[in-house]
């Protein structure tokens, strides 16, 4: 009983910290620091309610049924999923409610900080009723919350007229999304004649397939909206720009990740037979939208929208995952299918800790500097060497490189792909080949993304006069990123034991229960596949990796010629002064990639120059040449769609004669329609 | 007994790989009918380099000052990873061939940070296309790695090396057409022919150069030793995880020295045809070099196809 009460709790907490930010709104201090505090405390609960539930109960921790009205049943269930959610919610959300205590000082004055502490605490609490809500139409309502608030935080920002475009685009798209999954959940009590989960999954197994894949593609879209796959995507490059750093974070890290979660929740919980395409499907729009996103990241040079593109392309690395996992599940290998899951739910957890430490840095650099832009940046580290540092670290886990703990949910997909690629189908063989070749493709160019972002950002000259004015930021701002980049490294290291949680959380799932699971024990912190042919301890490599460091510094700088002497001087510049023209800037650092990715990316050259004389056009008085990428799934995909839904709706038109009397005949036909139909 | 191995392990990366670049050096001279530079004149560079006095960009941050040290402890902890003469010691805790892939990306990582620290143009190009090329690469690199992966059914690479299954007739194509794979891989990472020239200084061409051309002294040295200590770490895989013969599988001192033996003869054979290619071979144009690579990243398909 009482683990139910501390649920409550948790979210008592948040409608709190909603209504006290609201009541206290005349003062932007006693409003803004009522609603980091109430956040602060309630992300706390929720972590030790998480690890509570982990350390305590072993699959089922709670059921909580109240019957309000006939199909809305205020239904709660925890099990190890949506505890590991909960867990990933409070941690992500406590840096951020830290972060936002300092971060929301410059709204004072300008907006309402209750507004923004009612919004931010009713996000929480949607996204925290979404992943325990096991009733549909709860489920839906906590889904809208969840939405809505986010679109109020996204436009929050309002005077910038790109924000309330944002925000409209990301209410759209989201009520798309929300459509498909309105509809799946109408098939759904067709069949079960219930909105409830588990009436949902008793009747799911007498469904016929035609209506099982219609749901299965129905939940692909809809929830792959919120999680942003190509190609409905298009909302989260705009949106998290939008709004505020540290609801960005909280966006790009947690709220995306619910979509994954109910695809997890809905395939894996609620089906029990699972047909070999789906996973195929999923395997295919995860290595879609990795390499997509990342080549469309490395175009950008918007901070935060690059940041947001690269939520695109770790969204795609977690559906790998998870499309190998349908994939070997339908080919009847459970124990291969549990490690996948848990290489997915490993890149959830960490692209959850590195992407909200990237927005966070970014904010960080936003608020000294007032812009986005990276080509107005350079030379930052002088002048921020704390975020600077954060960043870095932020880069080195994003691009999958060890010790941290990127590169470890990576190595877990790797391995499952490679069991795939194992298969004796050919046919299954070449797409996880083709899965393997854009993940490695992936992490390549995410890591060349990362030096243009941290070279571009931190490193050389400043290229405008703003970098001189930046100071480093303020105390809470490092704290919460200095956390969250120990978090970084620790997840790294404690990989191996990551991996045996999340494979025991992935196994507790109820397509799994026929499953045997067997432990391989892990021999110094180490990371091991199932069938044990593969390990890699991250504490050793760690420790053996800092003794080399430490040793080589000591040799080289203390043991071999003491006596030398280091002069600073300028660096080569053949002669003429350097300026920051000079340097090379994010857009010619990835041009190459671009240039040859032409096929994809369509980049166009526009010159326009004007002579100083017109006759002899020798000398250009001035030229600007523009660079642009054009978005193929714009051209493609939403334009037609744009064009026809125009055409019906100029069709429809025609019915529309502004005669009040024709209205009431057509309600008139539609009623008697209706009678006939009943 | 087993701890001295490792510490032969440790120090045998750093203290061979300048050879190898002297052997290139040698084979190169040998083939434009010059006479050379001596095989050992590397260790005399490095340790003239140690000696030097050094100038740091006023323009350069803590990156540039320590990412020498961090480039340099990662060729040292990626040749503990790999079996160079000995399979029997199984190092099963960081030996992972992806492990090994992305330490080596840590590297490159730095060092093109490191290259664009100094605020100079050529330092920017330079990790431009450093990184460029071998982004396009790591298909290449980690598929013709999971070919011999299929094979042993691990991706330990010091098991993969002990399986020794590679002589059987049935696998004889496919690793070969990985081997082609990984060479390919192995030219771009290491930057020789086609990809970049590792001994022009003009400003048009140069990648690896141009990244590191503000440093000197000791940072260099140890920059240009890592190089080094690079190019060896994929002869010893190219040798070794694709052609695993004559390596140790007991303890004992006849079989290492065989092993050690057989290797430099290995990696002889490699440094031959790459001073071959060096001199009768053209740098490719820079937009050519994706052709390769994905012809790298093909060949490695294919090979996991036949299995």
């Amino acid at each position: 009983m009482t683990i139910e009460i501390n649920f409550f709790i948790l979210i008592a907490l948040y409608v709190c910290g909603a209504v006290g930010a609201l009541l206290f709104r005349k003062n932007d201090q006693i409003a803004n620091w009522w609603s980091g505090i109430m956040a602060i405390i309630g992300s706390l609960w929720g972590i030790v309610f998480a690890i509570n539930s982990f350390l305590h109960y072993s699959k089922n921790i709670f059921t909580y049924d109240y019957s309000v009205f006939p199909l809305l049943n205020l239904s709660f269930h925890i099990d190890q999923l949506s505890a590991f959610f909960i867990f990933i919610i409070s941690l992500i959300a406590l840096f951020c409610s830290i972060y936002g205590i300092d971060y929301a000082k410059h709204f004072y004055k300008k907006y309402d900080l209750g507004v923004l502490g009612f919004f931010y605490h009713l996000f929480i609490a949607g996204m925290l009723l979404v992943v325990s809500a096991t009733n549909g139409l709860l489920f839906l309502i906590a889904w809208e919350i969840m939405a809505v608030a986010s679109y109020f935080l996204v436009v929050y920002d309002r005077e910038n007229k790109n924000n309330i475009d944002a925000g409209f685009l990301y209410l759209i798209m989201t009520h798309v999304g929300t459509a498909f999954i309105v509809l799946a959940f109408l098939i759904m009590y067709v069949f079960a004649g219930s909105f409830d989960f588990t009436a949902i999954k008793a009747g799911l197994v007498l469904m016929p397939d035609f209506f099982k894949n219609t749901i299965f593609v129905l939940a692909l879209i809809g929830f792959g909206t919120k999680a942003g796959i190509i190609p409905v995507h298009i909302w989260l490059p705009s949106a998290h720009p939008a709004a505020p750093s540290h609801i960005s974070a909280l966006m790009s890290g947690v709220m995306i990740k619910t979509g994954i979660y109910m695809m997890i929740r809905i395939f894996f919980d609620m089906f029990s037979s699972i047909p070999l395409w789906w996973g195929i499907v999923v395997l295919i729009v995860g290595a879609t939208s990795a390499l997509l996103g990342v080549l469309y990241a490395l175009t950008e040079h918007d901070l935060k929208r690059l940041l947001a593109y690269h939520s695109i392309e770790n969204i795609g690395i977690i559906l790998l995952g998870l499309g190998s996992s349908l994939i070997f599940y339908s080919l009847g290998n459970l124990t291969l299918a549990i490690f996948s899951l848990a290489a997915a739910l490993f890149h959830i957890l960490n692209h959850a800790v590195f992407k909200a430490l990237l927005f966070l840095s970014a904010g960080s650099v936003i608020s000294q500097t007032h812009t986005r832009n990276i080509e107005k940046y350079g030379g930052l580290i002088k002048y921020m060497p704390l975020t600077a540092f954060f960043f870095l670290i932020g880069s080195v886990a994003i691009s999958g490189l060890p010790p941290f703990n990127g590169f470890f949910s990576e190595w877990m997909t790797f391995q499952s792909l490679l069991q795939g690629i194992a298969s004796t189908d050919i046919f299954i063989k070449l797409i996880f080949v083709l899965a393997a070749g854009s993940l490695a493709l992936t992490g390549g160019l995410a890591l060349v993304c990362f030096v243009k972002v941290f070279g571009a950002t931190f490193l050389a000259r400043p290229r405008s006069e703003i970098v001189k004015q930046a100071k480093e930021s303020s105390i809470l701002f490092s704290l919460s990123m200095g956390a969250l980049a120990t978090i970084c490294l620790i997840f790294g290291i404690a990989s191996g034991y990551f991996g045996i949680l999340l494979t025991k959380i992935s196994a507790s799932l109820n397509i799994f229960q026929n499953a045997t699971l067997f432990f391989n024990e892990s021999i110094n912190g180490s990371l091991i596949t199932p069938n044990g042919s593969a390990t890699v301890s991250a504490p050793l490599w760690f420790i053996v990796f800092a003794l080399i460091l430490i040793l080589v510094i000591f040799w080289v700088k203390f043991l071999i010629n003491k006596n030398q002497i280091i002069k600073i001087g300028a660096t080569w510049d053949c002669g003429i002064n350097l300026n920051e023209r000079m340097e090379i800037t994010a857009t010619g650092f990835s041009r190459s990639i671009v240039t040859i990715f032409s096929h994809i990316l369509r980049p166009s050259i526009q010159h326009e120059v004007e002579y100083n004389d017109s006759e002899m056009r020798f000398l250009h008085k001035s030229k600007i040449v523009r660079l642009e990428i054009h978005d193929v799934y714009q051209t493609y995909f939403y334009q037609p769609i744009h064009k026809l839904i125009s055409i019906l709706s100029s069709k429809a038109k025609s019915i529309q004669s502004g005669n009040i009397n024709i209205y009431i005949l057509y309600i008139l036909i539609t009623l008697i329609f209706i009678l006939f139909l009943l | 007994m087993t701890m001295f191995f490792w510490a032969l392990q440790l120090i045998f990366v750093p203290l061979v790989s300048p050879f190898f670049i002297g052997v290139v050096r040698k084979i190169k001279a040998k083939l434009q009918n010059r006479q050379g530079a001596s095989i050992f004149q590397v260790y005399r560079d490095l340790w003239k380099m140690m000696r030097k006095d050094e100038v740091i960009s006023s323009d350069a941050s803590w990156v540039f000052r320590q990412a020498p040290f961090i480039i340099f402890a990662v060729t040292i902890i990626s040749g503990l990873s790999i079996p160079i003469f000995a399979s029997f010691l199984v190092n099963s805790l960081t030996g992972d061939l992806l492990m090994v892939v992305y330490t080596l990306a840590l590297g490159t990582f730095f060092l093109a940070l490191a290259g664009m620290d100094t605020g100079s143009a050529f330092g920017g190009f330079g990790s431009s296309r450093e990184m460029t090329i071998s982004a396009l690469a790591e298909g290449g690199f980690i598929l013709s790695f999971f070919v011999v992966a299929l094979i042993a059914g691990t991706t330990n690479l010091f098991t993969i090396v002990e399986t020794n299954i590679f002589l059987t007739a049935k696998f004889f194509l496919p690793i070969t057409l990985a081997f082609i794979g990984f060479f390919i891989v192995l030219l771009a990472e290491t930057g020789r022919f086609p990809f970049d020239n590792p001994a022009t200084h003009l400003e048009l061409t140069m990648v690896h150069e141009a990244m590191i051309l503000e440093y000197s002294g000791k940072r260099l040295a140890l920059i240009e030793w890592a190089a080094a200590n690079k190019f060896f770490i994929f002869l010893i895989l190219g040798a070794n995880i694709f052609f695993p013969v004559g390596i140790a599988q007991t303890a004992d001192f006849k079989a290492i020295f065989i092993g050690i033996v057989v290797l430099f003869f290995k990696a002889f054979i490699l440094c031959a045809i790459i001073g071959l290619i060096e001199s009768v071979m053209a740098k490719f144009r820079f937009f050519r070099l994706p052709d390769l690579l994905i012809t790298s990243f093909i060949l490695s398909a294919i090979a996991i196809s036949l299995i």
